[in-house]
């Protein structure tokens, strides 16, 4: 078996030796919800630090009174006094601080939840064990499905509607925004506001079961003619086989029963179970975010799926041949 | 009335030294401790508080052993070190032995050990039930503890969310959790309502409401708390387990179920549960500060009304668990607000602990330093946790290491600290010696050092979002760092707590014991001995004071000396005095169990009834569950309202009480009282789901399928309360000497009864209703089961009432049973009235 490395994603590296202080302002990673990519993040991030503010005011003070009557205390205050104290620290600050936060916070809770003007574009994802179906609404008449990669058009509202086929997961894109949870049997909206292109990295946030950790997804913001270009693209089926090798990688990819779960348009393959994978050898990564899409990744994936995602549905398909492997990833390499 | 002891103490006075010491001599024979192997049949509070809380600690270390696992899986991305499956077993076991098998029963345990000492009592009212409770704890524990060991631990995490729990985990985890935790949380309620009953009940002459120390309010409380909290949890397990076992499809969205019910109801338990975590440790603050400042707590009835301000809200903010649900924003407005209020009593209570710190001359000691980390520690967490209650934010922050930071924060600073710096304090009144203030400073510093390069890095970890739950992450995601310091840090904080173990175990033959009440304190409890003996107190004090050790003079010698109530126990039984829940007036010398093994095989059979029952062995689990009931019965009818040799007892100081009390004045009326509210609680959780379900569906019940219908509900109602009415005659006709008419009525009440039951199952069985097609059916025939359970239980009672008198252990005179059976009757009947009333009435007018 080979070794397959582990995604190297993000440009954090420069972040690593840093203490923790500067850690906080000089991370970029891209799924921090400090490195705001989109309007609700941004609003969140500076809600947060408003609040940490504050909150490192309050325990100063806190720890310098404790530490006044613990340790500075000389002499004992009349208790008569203590009222005072106690009500005004007790309650009355504590009511107007919190007052005003609760101002302050739910006041960007309607635009947070409201949904966006109609016309938006609508992608529609669904939760599954472990890995996420993806579909284009509106312009076309069919949705355009894919699996476990999003591109956004940066600067429009996209429209997220969520929901889940087997257990409870939740579907978070910290760079973009908030979380909303996948509920099997209902159907939930979440609106995001993209403003900086990049790439972005989505995550499971509700545990989920075996892999939970494994359950992640890649969020690329664009521009809007580039998305447009892209979503095209997306939206035909399959090249033909242009060469014998790709022709036999589609043969061998129909015989071995991988169409039983996977559909690549353009083909008779046409399950459902799994991610389709039309145009699979266009993204940056496979397994839901696992690994990056390479050609070793992928037969490693085909052989040893069970090992390097604990509980997928997945075979193994230990008994093919090593060209037969070969023959695999480098077709679905080339669907592009 | 010190002023005048000569009064006081006038007959005393004429008795010679010799006298006190043989009425000494025969008090402690009666409380004495067995010995040898018998000596685990003890049931005094002291014993089994003991154990209770040596149990629970042991149980904080295997989770906190369970916690450096998981540091250690993820010091570095990618780690091997555990597999998915490991790691998910490892972390679910984490949190649910962390909270129910460590701080909910450490504060049970520790109240049962010290409540009866801080009210100058004898031993709490129902020590057999502590026996039960504790034996109960120790076999569920284990059993749920066990399953990691042959990799059969429950992995839904400890909140457990259907589908997952339900329809995606064949193997036999979830059933362990909720079976085996049922078993414990059955044993919290019985600890819960001893405790209750202990605070209002127990108080020495003379200390009323008002003046009751202040770990005692908190007590009742958390207890309460635990009264309202756990029954819907319970109502949870039942619903999730039926649907595991017999497939009824509660959280089945194809059938009409709904996982959304399950996170109401695990978090209008969860969400009190932190604040039953966090309020007993406050508890053991509110009861150092004052000793330490050396002057009564500042602000005492603020205090009060704080925690009972913080009770009561700690029911209305479960829903911020579930922010990120896709709930309608005036929700999450409302419990945005709500969850923010509760920082306002939690603030007035620290304010009252500085109030009385600067008000005292602060004497220093290790304790101090504890409570100085807890609260340093925990108003971060506080801070945090209103950030995180303003919902924006806990939409980026929610399910994050953001969160477990927060969570740690709160529960390591607001509940591990004080209890350490409890353990300083209390540990002489166990063991009579002290701890070292030496390894303790070290202890300390270890702790808050290695708990905040631990948990504070998790907040950054999860704003740069790391999820929680994640057995692994990938590197250079900015996470490898911060996690590799969080791992190192745990080692540090793993360091210091086996420094403190070693302080609490090592051998102290060498070491002197210590001086009485070491830290001077005034309250109570610290009229112990060191060693302290096994009779509680030497005789029953009356309180004029809330620190009585400050506040009334000679106090110490007056007790010594027995110059109080029942300082003598002339028949050889255990005895203690029962007062007025206001006042504290005396009303009865209450006469407790003594040693027994009966608790410990009902507590054996009765785990075995849960646990046949987690493998589908029905008929072993019916067994052990049979036998289980036997021992109860034969332990209640062995050892309850027993007919004393004669009406009243002289207590001492010219005082006389009855020995035996019936109905609402009786203790065990108040625990028959408080054990169906908490029934009841369970019920009405379950009837909420009737209208959980009604509210998400169009058509409920669903329109092809035909509901129970009315008749025969009806005419189970009916003959119910017939049943209700036979036994409340019953109960008169037996107070008034018509011995033939009450054996009459309660025959035909018995008789009636289970007629009544097969009408009311009549209902959902003759129109065919099937469980498994959709969740009307199911819910239906939990709320008819559920009924039908308690009339069978109430028949058994009229059945036991009926043979008591049979056998001349009741009689018109000495009636405690049918009293209390009759309770159980009232809260029968509503539950009657309220099962037929949705499930026959509600369809017809919605």
């Amino acid at each position: 078996m080979k070794v397959i490395e582990m995604p190297a994603e993000g440009d954090t590296a420069k972040t690593k030796l840093f203490c923790v202080g500067i850690l906080i302002s000089g991370v970029s990673g891209s799924q921090s919800a400090l490195n705001p990519a989109g309007a609700e993040a941004e609003q969140i991030a500076t809600l947060f630090w408003w609040m940490a503010g504050g909150a490192t005011v309050i325990w100063g003070i806190m720890i310098a009174l404790l530490i006044y009557s613990l340790h500075l205390n000389p002499v004992a205050h009349p208790r008569q006094k203590s009222a005072l104290f106690i009500i005004g620290g007790g309650a009355i600050a504590p009511t107007i601080i919190l007052t005003i936060l609760l101002i302050y916070g739910l006041n960007i809770l309607p635009a947070l939840l409201a949904r966006p003007p109609a016309g938006t574009l609508q992608v529609e994802v669904q939760g599954y064990q472990w890995w996420w179906r993806v579909r284009y609404l509106n312009q076309w008449e069919e949705p355009i499905e894919l699996a476990n990669e999003i591109r956004l058009p940066r600067g429009e509202p996209v429209d997220f509607i969520l929901s889940s086929s087997d257990v409870v997961h939740s579907f978070w894109i910290p760079s973009l925004g908030g979380k909303v949870d996948m509920i099997p049997g209902r159907t939930t909206h979440l609106t995001l506001h993209p403003t900086k292109t990049g790439r972005y990295r989505g995550v499971c946030a509700e545990y989920c079961g075996a892999s939970h950790a494994y359950m992640n997804f890649t969020v690329e913001v664009v521009e809007k003619k580039e998305f447009d270009e892209w979503l095209a693209q997306q939206s035909t089926d399959r090249k033909t086989p242009q060469n014998e090798a790709v022709e036999r990688g589609e043969a061998l990819f129909l015989q071995t029963g991988c169409s039983a779960c996977h559909t690549i348009r353009g083909t008779e393959a046409d399950g459902t179970i799994g991610p389709e994978l039309t145009h699979f050898g266009s993204r940056k990564s496979l397994g839901a975010d696992m690994y990056p899409n390479s050609r070793d990744n992928i037969e490693n994936w085909i052989a040893h799926v069970s090992a390097l995602k604990p509980g997928v549905k997945m075979p193994e398909f230990r008994a093919l041949k090593n060209d037969e492997y070969q023959l695999l990833s480098a077709y679905l390499k080339q669907l592009k | 009335m010190d002023s005048e002891p000569a009064n006081l103490i006038s007959e005393q006075d004429r008795n010679s030294a010799e006298q006190r010491r043989q009425s000494a001599e025969r008090l402690l024979k009666a409380w004495e401790t067995p010995r040898g192997w018998r000596y685990w049949s003890a049931v005094n509070n002291s014993e089994v508080g003991m154990w209770y809380t040596v149990a629970s600690f042991c149980f904080f270390l295997f989770g906190g052993v369970l916690a450096l696992l998981m540091r250690i899986q993820l010091a570095v991305p990618g780690n091997t070190f555990l597999t998915a499956d490991q790691y998910n077993q490892i972390f679910t076991m984490h949190g649910s032995v962390m909270m129910f098998l460590f701080a909910v029963p450490i504060f049970e345990a520790f109240s049962i050990m010290v409540l009866p000492e801080m009210l100058g009592a004898r031993d709490l009212p129902f020590p057999r039930l502590s026996a039960y409770g504790f034996y109960s704890f120790v076999i569920g524990g284990i059993f749920v503890c066990g399953s990691l060991f042959f990799d059969a631990a429950p992995k839904g995490g400890w909140f457990m969310y259907p589908p997952l729990t339900s329809s995606f985990q064949d193997d036999i985890g979830a059933d362990i959790w909720l079976l085996g935790l049922t078993f414990i949380e059955i044993a919290s309620i019985a600890a819960a309502i001893e405790l209750i009953v202990g605070v209002l009940k127990c108080r020495p002459p003379g200390m009323r409401i008002n003046l009751i120390p202040l770990y005692c309010w908190y007590i009742l409380v958390v207890a309460g708390m635990i009264l309202f909290a756990f029954p819907p949890l319970i109502a949870g397990d039942i619903l999730l387990e039926m649907e595991r076992a017999f497939d009824w499809p509660f959280f089945d969205p194809q059938r009409g179920g709904d996982p959304l019910l399950w996170q109401h109801l695990f978090w209008i338990f969860g969400h009190p549960e932190v604040y039953i975590v966090f309020l007993p440790s406050v508890a053991l603050m509110a009861m150092m500060v004052p000793t330490f400042a050396k002057t009564p707590m500042v602000g005492y009835s603020w205090v009060v009304l704080s925690a009972v301000g913080t009770g009561f809200l700690s029911f209305g903010l479960w829903v911020h668990h579930m922010f990120t649900t896709g709930l309608p924003g005036i929700s999450i407005g409302i419990f945005s607000a709500a969850s923010q209020a509760v920082a306002i009593p939690t603030g007035v209570q620290l304010f009252c602990f500085l109030a009385t710190l600067t008000a005292g001359n602060v004497k220093r000691s290790v304790c101090l330093h504890f409570i100085f980390a807890g609260m340093a520690t925990f108003i971060i967490g506080g801070l945090t946790g209103v950030m995180v209650a303003v919902a924006p934010f806990d939409f980026q922050a929610h399910d994050t290491f953001f969160i477990v930071g927060h969570l740690h924060y709160v529960l390591i600073g607001g509940t591990i600290f004080p209890i350490m710096a409890g353990f300083y304090y209390f540990f002489p009144l166990v063991k009579g010696k002290q701890l070292s203030e030496r390894i303790g400073r070290i202890v300390f510093w270890l702790v808050l050092i290695g708990f905040n390069i631990t948990f504070f890095p998790m907040h950054i970890t999860g704003l740069l979002g790391m999820p929680r739950r994640v057995f692994t992450y990938p590197a250079n995601m900015g996470f490898d760092t911060l996690n590799l310091i969080s791992s190192l840090g745990s080692m540090l904080l793993a360091a210091g707590f086996l420094l403190f173990l070693y302080d609490v175990v090592r051998p102290r033959t060498k070491q002197p014991l210590s001086e009485r009440n070491p830290w001077q304190a005034g309250t109570l409890e610290w009229l112990a001995q060191m060693p302290d003996l096994p009779w509680g107190v030497r005789t029953i004090p009356i309180i004029e004071s809330r620190y009585p050790l400050w506040e009334q003079p000679n106090f110490m010698r007056d007790v010594d000396e027995g110059r109080f109530y029942l300082a003598d126990a002339a028949e050889g039984k255990r005895e203690t005095i029962v007062s007025s829940v206001i006042d504290a007036e005396p009303m009865q010398c209450l006469r407790v169990g003594g040693p027994t093994f009966l608790t410990f095989f009902a507590a054996l059979f009765t785990g075995g009834f849960f646990i046949f029952a987690t493998y589908h062995w029905w008929l072993a689990a019916s067994l052990s569950g049979l036998i289980a009931l036997g021992v109860i019965l034969t332990w209640v009818w062995t050892g309850t309202a027993e007919i004393p040799e004669k009406e009243i007892k002289d207590v001492g100081l010219g005082l006389s009480l009855p020995l035996y009390v019936s109905g609402p004045n009786a203790v065990g009326w108040w625990a028959m009282f408080i054990t169906m509210t908490a029934d009841i609680t369970a019920f009405v959780s379950l009837v909420f789901g009737y209208f959980f379900y009604w509210t998400i569906h169009e058509d409920f019940p669903p329109q092809p399928l035909q509901g129970p219908g009315v008749f025969w509900p009806v005419t189970g109602l009916v003959l119910l309360l017939i049943a209700y009415g036979l036994t409340l005659l019953s109960r008169y006709w037996n107070r008034s000497g018509y011995v033939r008419a009450f054996y009459l009525s309660l025959s035909l009440a018995a008789v009636v009864s289970l007629t009544g039951t097969l009408a009311l199952l009549a209902g959902p069985w003759l129109t065919e209703l099937d469980p498994t097609t959709h969740v009307y059916p199911a819910i239906i025939w939990v709320l008819t089961g559920w009924t039908a359970l308690h009339v069978i239980l109430g028949v058994i009672m009229q059945l036991y009432c009926l043979a008591r008198r049979a056998a001349g252990k009741m009689t018109d005179r000495w009636d405690a049973d049918i009293m209390n059976v009759s309770l159980y009757w009232h809260f029968l009947a509503l539950t009657v009235v309220m099962t037929v009333g949705v499930i026959a009435g509600f369809p017809s007018v919605s």
